[in-house]
């Protein structure tokens, strides 16, 4: 089977056609699920089936994409996934804090310091002081100000 | 003559000292957007929706043009000083305008470029005031097949026909109308692929496809590719005032380029890129000094720039009068008008008369504040590019984030935004267009509903699609416009074969 694959020439379009078939099935089965009909013209479903339809033909499309090897040029450039992870621990550190009730300034100043961490910060302490204060204005000046609800935590109900 | 009295209308409402300073703030927003690499004005507007959620509608909706403008004018101080372009209509400027500066001649560059934009941006600006109630006055007739005929054109555009590969952009459409999918119908009821997910039954805000895709996205490519290596931008020597030279030979540069970029970038899908490129070789045509091309032209600085400022007027001309968007930008101010229940289009001249025409008019006033920001301040906005990579991306997101759960304070939202933003991630890896997604989000719910309710006119009989001409000839020029661009690589390959 890993013989098989390897002699794909444009690897990613394939990955692709498969997700591609993937939603185009999970669609289909969505608007099947759909009963209520309308009197007259197109119910709710139709446009699903429309768009599980164009899933099923882009699939198609990059299968034969993928047996195409001139098509891949953009390829071959690496990409630094530490760098790719050090935001995900930024994001999930943010979603954590919210989900978990920490706050919004807990959780921005955890994104804030992690992400400058991604693009090749190494002052970790002081990005976290930076990002802290960033926060707790961005909160005074939205929440208060402008009355917008953004998730509270024990840090901001001192204020 | 009546829109010159409406404008004159407009102007009182524009000279409002509230939104005065709206404007204000729009431009010095969009400049300082446009002159920092990484975010453009799609991304910021989409970052301030949800911010401006409860401020005045007409005030915000001045603010997001301005924002607008703003950007098409600090893109080029970027493009010009630092040879990194903030965003895509200004790659062409860095062409001859880094080398300009390079020979230290950056400060003439900069001017013609501010000069060039607010000479384009105020004639296009008219040609909007001209052109928008003659559209409107044929865009009332329309029916719901009419607007289904648009709305394939602008899809077709968007995605196929100018993009580098039309299965990719396809691709991408198709993404963006599967989430237009999600959430209750809102004809019968039912839940569309919702997954028995509750906060997906409103479906998915266009806010956040826009922030993960653009800014999310964006950052992790960035940070992935180390692309943020720090590059020092080129001091400007001398006076920033041009010599008669160069007014000799910027001037028609400006007047070229504001043709070329008004009509394209009113056209579905038209965009900045491609006035830019076009007005970039017609000037090296008919340059008197075409040799100075690629060592710094100054022609090749006005025209791009005028040409770029003048599409994003003419941009406002169909998102006005017909409610279609054809760029990114435009597709996001879209999702800002109905934040506040206002549906562009023909009627909007009619419901909202003082409020379009009020915008209308304090875009002239934008364009007189962009050329004071940019010409005098513009070793002002060239500090802003001091700020250390790092800590600008984190705060992008950090703003990214706040804005999401701001509008819908739930972990569901943050979590789409999160997905949203690996997608745009790889997408931007894999060379996929994002503003077809975006435009799919927004249009693909209306075209539907416009299908439905022709279908329902017609009592079920697709036909009527085509016993109107007017949508026969909208469907015919979207079938064209899918088939064209398939046609025309095989073509070329069948060209390269011969050789």
């Amino acid at each position: 089977m890993t013989i098989k694959i390897s002699r794909i020439p444009n690897r990613p379009a394939a990955v692709v056609a498969v997700i591609l078939f993937a939603v185009a099935t999970i669609t289909y089965w969505d608007a099947s699920q759909m009963t209520v009909q309308a009197t007259y013209g197109m119910s709710a479903s139709a446009a699903s089936y429309f768009v599980a339809l164009l899933f099923a033909v882009l699939a198609l499309g990059h299968i034969v994409s993928a047996f195409r090897p001139d098509e891949d040029e953009s390829e071959a450039e690496g990409a630094d996934w530490k760098a790719v992870g050090w935001i995900a621990l930024a994001l999930a550190g943010l979603i954590a804090a919210i989900w978990f009730g920490g706050g919004f300034i807990l959780g921005s100043t955890l994104l804030f310091a992690f992400t400058a961490r991604a693009f090749g910060r190494k002052a970790l302490l002081k990005d976290i002081c930076l990002g802290a204060v960033m926060s707790v204005l961005i909160f005074l000046l939205f929440n208060k100000l402008l009355t917008l609800a953004l998730p509270l935590g024990p840090l901001e109900r001192l204020f | 003559m009546d829109s010159l009295l409406y404008l004159f209308h407009g102007f009182s409402t524009a000279i409002e000292p509230a939104n005065l300073i709206y404007a204000a703030v729009g431009v010095i927003i969009g400049t300082a957007v446009g002159v920092l690499p990484g975010i453009g004005p799609a991304l910021t507007v989409a970052l301030l929706l949800p911010v401006t959620f409860k401020l005045d509608p007409g005030g915000s909706i001045i603010m997001f043009a301005g924002i607008y403008y703003g950007g098409m004018y600090g893109g080029s101080t970027t493009a010009i000083l630092l040879n990194t372009p903030g965003e895509s209509a200004s790659v062409v400027t860095a062409l001859e305008g880094n080398k300009m500066a390079r020979s230290g001649r950056g400060g003439p560059a900069l001017a013609t470029a501010a000069i060039g934009s607010f000479v384009a941006a105020l004639i296009a600006t008219i040609g909007l005031a001209l052109l928008a109630p003659i559209l409107v006055k044929i865009a009332v007739r329309f029916g719901p097949w009419d607007y289904f005929g648009l709305m394939l054109i602008a899809f077709v555009t968007v995605s196929a026909t100018f993009g580098s590969s039309p299965l990719r952009g396809l691709t991408s459409l198709a993404f963006g109308l599967w989430l237009g999918l999600m959430g209750i119908d809102q004809l019968t009821g039912q839940a569309r692929l919702t997954f028995g997910v509750p906060e997906l039954l409103d479906g998915v805000e266009v806010t956040t496809l826009a922030v993960g895709l653009f800014a999310i996205g964006e950052a992790l490519f960035v940070a992935s590719r180390h692309l943020y290596k720090p590059e020092k931008p080129i001091p400007v020597k001398g006076s920033v005032w041009m010599t008669k030279e160069d007014w000799g030979r910027s001037w028609k540069p400006w007047l070229r380029g504001t043709i070329i970029g008004f009509p394209i970038g009113a056209l579905p899908a038209g965009g900045a890129e491609i006035p830019t490129f076009l007005s970039y070789n017609i000037e090296r045509k008919l340059s008197r000094k075409p040799e100075e091309f690629g060592t710094g032209a100054i022609e090749g600085v006005a025209g791009p720039e005028a040409a770029n400022n003048a599409s994003a007027a003419g941009t406002l001309v169909p998102l006005l009068t017909l409610g279609l968007p054809t760029s990114a930008t435009a597709a996001v101010m879209l999702a800002g008008f109905q934040q506040y229940n206002i549906q562009p289009g023909p009627l909007l001249f009619v419901q909202h008369a003082d409020l379009v025409w009020g915008l209308v008019a304090s875009l002239f006033i934008a364009n007189v504040m962009l050329l004071v920001l940019n010409l005098p301040l513009v070793g002002l906005w060239v500090r802003l590019l001091a700020i250390p990579l790092p800590w600008l991306y984190a705060g992008i997101l950090v703003f990214a984030s706040m804005g999401t759960v701001a509008a819908n304070p739930s972990v569901v939202e943050l979590l789409l935004l999160v997905a949203f933003g690996a997608v745009g991630f790889l997408m931007r890896k894999f060379d996929y267009p994002i503003a077809p997604a975006v435009v799919g989000l927004i249009l693909g719910p209306l075209a539907d509903s416009a299908l439905r309710r022709s279908l329902q006119m017609s009592l079920g009989d697709p036909m009527i699609l085509l016993q109107h001409p007017s949508s026969a000839v909208m469907i015919a020029v979207a079938v064209i416009a899918l088939v064209a661009p398939f046609v025309f690589r095989g073509l070329s390959r069948f060209q390269q074969d011969e050789d």
